[in-house]
């Protein structure tokens, strides 16, 4: 199916991109053609196939809640671009 | 000492015997990257100063009377899998300068293994592509041709592997992405089972996917390097909890009675190239003649196996790289004026355009209305692939199939067509999709470009394709030939 230029901002801001004009035209041409080939996939019945989301043969794996040593503070914000006073620094999430 | 083809037995042959040390040997590999990386541009960190450290504690730690075939033998590490004193990009701008606060399992496990690391290998963006092209920072040249690609996307290590400037390579395969370019350079890549090798440190592309494992220059290599990467990890909880077996005992050169089946869908694919059906042929006709019953297979989905893929890993994707936030790691646009614009414009600069298109068609493939209809049928059609390899696994041992197409195209050929590139790795997605192991091993040459063949093995049967592998490759010259590159002080 063809995508229209509102769905590709809606699924542009799904995924936080800011896309420029140019690569909405792309991905709007691009990610149709690519949906279109797997169309196919309804030539087949699935109707009573259960899915598979993973091939682990593990199921659940279970751990003790425990306190251990990981990453100490400065290096868990090593590769922070913005740091302060042992926290990341964000930008502000609310108005006002 | 010539190092150009250079095997992990062989240098630890050498090693054992006192012939080398390990700091010799490293800075020999050094001097070659030096040398041939310019042209081939396989690496994107070179690391002299930790390969020599790992080197003298190598001869330190053999002088001291320790002894394993890993000890003081110098590879090269994918530039996906963490490393504490590297940097790790992923091959993506996002991870520009980044350096991981602790090694993946699989590099902690070779390094205590004695393994020297030479550096970090190029890589498509985030393992997503079949060229190398979408890495962020150049194309690594396939040393067969250095106007073509090496596959994709441990494009990288395949290529410092043939060209002869790491003993081996470690890569990752989320789908075909060592088996893929180890048959564009003619060199042996192995994909474990789904779980034989923790995830852990392995920057997540697509989670049910994912494993890494060995590019090598033969089977018996690719069997030591699994065995010291195998086994559980409780940082991984997808990692299987079973005994790792001792692969390269198994290596018995004897094939006799086993049944190698062949789907019929491969050989019959659309755009097959009759060159690398022929030496898959020839290959089929060496197992034969070393007393392997050939058996004709089906795998009826194989040709749904590529939309199923790139919906799923793009799902996955989507999910995994909603990770880059430009907060606690990874670029941050700083003209950004509150969280929500910095997610946008770091993300939108810090991505290329193969990361972009995968996650939004992953986060399309899951959103509200098209879940059930995308989604959902990809997960119901993995089954219908898995089961055709239970089926299959029922009639044989091992099955065969050429591991690509076509040899290695010319850079830039498909890189404007996404789906023309999807369609490279149309014989080594469904392996990944079911969960199970397979290897390519080089079977020829076409046009002076090397042809992979590759084996596939049921869940956690990597002594079975192993030993296939190795039975051929002990009659056949392949695993040998060598591409020859201007200005390599070795060739001959």
């Amino acid at each position: 199916m063809a995508l229209l230029p509102d769905q590709v901002l809606h699924i542009a801001e799904l995924v936080k991109l800011s896309l420029s004009q140019d690569e909405v035209a792309l991905y709007q041409r691009q990610l149709s053609e690519i949906l279109a080939h797997f169309d196919r996939l309804n030539e087949l019945n699935t109707d009573d196939i259960p899915p598979t989301a993973q091939v682990a043969d593990e199921q659940n794996v279970y751990r003790k809640d425990e306190v251990r040593p990981w990453l100490a503070n400065d290096e868990a914000l090593a590769n922070a671009p913005d740091a302060d006073d042992g926290f990341f620094r964000v930008r502000p999430v609310l108005e006002g | 000492m010539r190092v150009s083809g250079l095997t992990i037995s062989k240098a630890h042959a050498a090693l054992q015997a006192g012939q080398v040390r390990s700091v010799e040997l490293t800075e020999r590999f050094l001097d070659r990257i030096a040398q041939l990386d310019p042209k081939v541009r396989a690496f994107l960190h070179i690391a002299p100063d930790v390969a020599l450290q790992a080197a003298q504690d190598a001869d330190r730690r053999r002088a001291d009377g320790e002894d394993s075939p890993l000890l003081g033998v110098p590879l090269a590490i994918k530039d996906v899998l963490c490393t504490g004193d590297m940097p790790t990009t992923c091959g993506s701008r996002m991870l520009e300068g980044f350096r991981p606060p602790y090694d993946a399992t699989v590099v902690a496990r070779l390094r205590r293994a004695g393994v020297v690391p030479l550096g970090k290998t190029n890589t498509d963006e985030f393992a997503m592509g079949s060229s190398t092209e979408n890495s962020a920072y150049w194309t690594t040249h396939n040393p067969w041709d250095l106007d073509r690609v090496p596959g994709g996307s441990s494009g990288g290590s395949a290529a410092a592997v043939a060209a002869g400037i790491a003993t081996a390579a470690l890569g990752t395969d989320t789908g075909g992405s060592i088996r893929q370019p180890a048959a564009f350079c003619g060199v042996v890549g192995l994909k474990p089972t789904y779980g034989r090798v923790s995830r852990h440190g392995l920057v997540a592309f697509a989670s049910s996917l994912d494993q890494a494992g060995p590019l090598t220059h033969t089977v018996r290599d690719a069997a030591l390097l699994l065995g010291a990467m195998a086994g559980h990890d409780p940082l991984d909880a997808t990692s299987a909890d079973r005994p790792v077996p001792s692969f390269a005992d198994e290596l018995v050169g004897d094939v006799r009675g086993m049944r190698l089946g062949v789907p019929r869908e491969y050989l019959s694919e659309e755009g097959m190239d009759p060159s690398v059906s022929a030496a898959v042929r020839d290959a089929l006709d060496v197992w034969q003649d070393l007393g392997a019953e050939i058996v004709a297979v089906s795998l009826p989905h194989t040709s749904y196996a590529l939309p199923v893929y790139y919906l799923l890993a793009p799902a996955e994707a989507s999910a995994n790289l909603a990770r880059y936030d430009g907060v606690r790691y990874g670029y941050s646009d700083p003209a950004a004026e509150d969280i929500w614009d910095a997610y946008r414009k770091s993300r939108e600069a810090g991505l290329g355009a193969e990361v972009k298109r995968r996650i939004m068609l992953g986060a399309y493939a899951l959103s509200a209305g098209y879940y059930d209809a995308y989604y959902l049928k990809a997960q119901k059609v993995r089954t219908l692939i898995k089961r055709d390899f239970d089926e299959a696994f029922a009639q044989c041992d091992a099955i065969v199939t050429p591991t690509t197409p076509t040899p290695a195209f010319k850079i830039g050929e498909k890189a404007d067509d996404p789906l023309r590139m999807y369609m490279a790795d149309v014989f080594t997605l469904s392996l990944n999709l079911a969960g199970l192991c397979g290897i390519s091993i080089p079977c020829g040459l076409a046009d002076g470009l090397p042809v992979g063949v590759q084996v596939l093995g049921n869940a956690f049967a990597e002594a079975t394709v192993l030993r296939v592998a190795d039975a051929y490759e002990r009659v056949t010259p392949w695993h040998e030939m060598q591409p020859s590159l201007a200005g390599d002080d070795e060739a001959w």
